[in-house]
């Protein structure tokens, strides 16, 4: 990863502006997402978002429902193509899905396979990463006892509940070895409980591997909790409205770092303009209906 | 077990009554047997072999057809199920090419490759084709999108997709087409042999008619029916026991 990153840096060192000193692993620039032609009832959901994440940081996006954060993250991921703008990781241009960038979704239930057991599931990213079968079942037990799955190893994910199916999701994702794990929305459909658990997992596993994440959510507590900074996505089309930089210690702690002033100062903040966005959306929205789940 | 005793009442009285009048000689037209006569008509045919050896010829040719009808029609299902744009444009033609009667081509075919398992095998994958791919095409559309999207998040190969993803994910609706174009093979199969083709249980029922065995001829059809019962549910057999293959890797 350093290697790959010190090239990027030496490709990009002349184009770059002389403030960007330090590694960016994600950058944005300009990003512009539209389906279809305006003309034939289409629309564009991203116009101009523009923001930067370092490498190894934890940046969460927050947006209320149908902003377009779920759009922004499968853009990030290759899966939908960017109709402007720059999209560069690690140096490169983002053309398409890679197995460097980990995607996570927030339904858990569709992105599992059925037919294959939760070892069966996390072995899929091993046969794509063309690890030879020996050498699967040490790599596997190595994460299982990671997300704490070790019980339901040759159970499939039907018979799971979401958090544990959730957990095979995310091993499956860091069985692949990515360089950045993105991650939508992937605790909202989990109970209070089984969320916290996860939050703080995924914070250990992040510091752990130094992993750049991208975390899509629309709990701004959960933003304010997880990440390095907070970025606002608001507007229609949507672009990056605000962007705050999270100044609480680490490791987080469900209790106080939850009840620090500057959470909830952060809080208020992100509510406030949140609040705001929605109402001045709100003539559009009823105008066209939001893609986005 | 109760409801296979009381499945039987049915067949059993009518096996009496139809013993009965062919004994008392209420029916006495040549079309009938008795049922005892076919019972040893049966037993006799299977005994010397001749009825299995044209068990296998029948099988040989609706297998080996069927098996091009499956590779056939679920490779280019799975195509077309995953290319919108290529179902449009292929769609008019197939919707053209599947309404003629395969045993049409029983002239055709029989000028390409003579009398024998190749012909019969052509006719067969003909008419098993359509079911195959029509319900392929419809099983890969329905597939969750998600799944597709993690193969191409994880880079997988086309070909390892369609392993992996594409056909497990699949699978359940397939195997109901290949379970259509199974019994469509027999019957085809059976069909041009009766025709045409002079192997198989097909013709070995024409023969048997031909020389007035009657015994026998209805040995064959209870025999057809007994083999036809057993593939359906070999194949639904099959089926359950390869989605939990694929399940275990």
């Amino acid at each position: 990863m350093g290697g790959a990153s010190v090239q990027a840096f030496r490709g990009q060192a002349n184009k770059m502006p002389p403030a960007a000193t330090a590694a960016r692993a994600l950058s944005v620039r300009g990003l512009r997402v539209s389906f279809g032609a305006e003309s034939s009832g289409g629309r564009t959901i991203l116009d101009d978002v523009t923001f930067e994440v370092g490498d190894g940081a934890f940046l969460c996006v927050v947006g209320a429902s149908g902003t377009g954060k779920t759009t922004l993250l499968r853009a990030l991921a290759g899966l939908v193509r960017p109709s402007g703008g720059e999209l560069l990781f690690d140096g490169q241009a983002i053309a398409g899905p890679s197995r460097d960038r980990a995607i996570i979704f927030q339904d858990y239930s569709k992105a599992l396979l059925p037919w294959r057991t939760v070892r069966g599931n996390i072995a899929l990213s091993l046969e794509a990463r063309g690890v030879p079968a020996k050498d699967r079942d040490a790599i596997i037990d190595e994460l299982v006892a990671k997300m704490g799955l070790v019980r339901a190893r040759d159970q499939f994910p039907g018979q799971l509940s979401g958090g544990m199916q959730q957990r095979v999701q995310i091993a499956r994702c860091l069985a692949q070895e990515p360089k950045i794990l993105l991650m939508d929305e992937p605790f909202g459909a989990l109970d209070a409980m089984t969320r916290q658990s996860l939050q703080d997992e995924i914070l250990q596993l992040a510091e752990e591997k130094q992993m750049t994440v991208v975390f899509i959510t629309h709990d701004l507590e959960e933003a304010i909790y997880l990440g390095d900074r907070v970025v606002v996505l608001g507007g229609s089309p949507a672009t990056v409205i605000e962007t705050i930089d999270v100044g609480l210690p680490r490791p987080r702690n469900q209790l106080t770092t939850r009840e620090d002033a500057r959470f909830l100062a952060y809080r208020h903040r992100l509510f406030d303009l949140l609040t705001h966005d929605q109402a001045g959306a709100a003539g559009l929205a009823a105008r066209s209906p939001a893609r986005e789940a | 077990m109760r409801r296979g005793i009381l499945g039987s009442i049915i067949p059993i009285l009518i096996l009496c009554v139809w013993e009965t009048l062919s004994r008392t000689g209420t029916l006495s037209f040549d079309a009938f047997s008795r049922p005892t006569d076919i019972a040893s008509a049966l037993l006799s045919s299977l005994m010397d072999g001749s009825l299995l050896v044209a068990t296998w010829q029948t099988f040989e040719s609706a297998l080996l057809g069927l098996a091009i009808a499956t590779v056939v029609g679920v490779l280019t299902g799975a195509l077309l199920g995953l290319m919108p744009t290529a179902e449009r444009i292929t769609s008019p033609t197939i919707e053209a090419l599947r309404p003629i009667p395969a045993v049409a081509f029983m002239p055709l075919s029989l000028m390409m490759f003579g009398f024998g398992v190749g012909m019969e095998a052509s006719i067969v994958a003909y008419a098993c084709v359509w079911p195959i791919l029509i319900v392929t095409i419809g099983a890969v559309r329905a597939i969750e999108r998600r799944l597709l999207e993690v193969a191409e998040a994880l880079e997988l190969s086309f070909p390892a997709r369609l392993w992996k993803i594409i056909l497990p994910a699949a699978f359940a609706r397939i195997n109901v087409g290949l379970r259509i174009a199974a019994a469509i093979a027999i019957v085809v199969a059976v069909t041009v042999e009766i025709v045409l083709n002079p192997r198989g249980l097909g013709y070995h029922l024409i023969l048997a008619q031909q020389s007035l065995k009657v015994g026998l001829m209805y040995a064959q059809l209870f025999w057809l029916c007994v083999i036809g019962y057993l593939l359906n549910a070999a194949l639904r057999n099959v089926g359950g026991r390869s989605t939990r293959m694929l399940g275990s890797v």
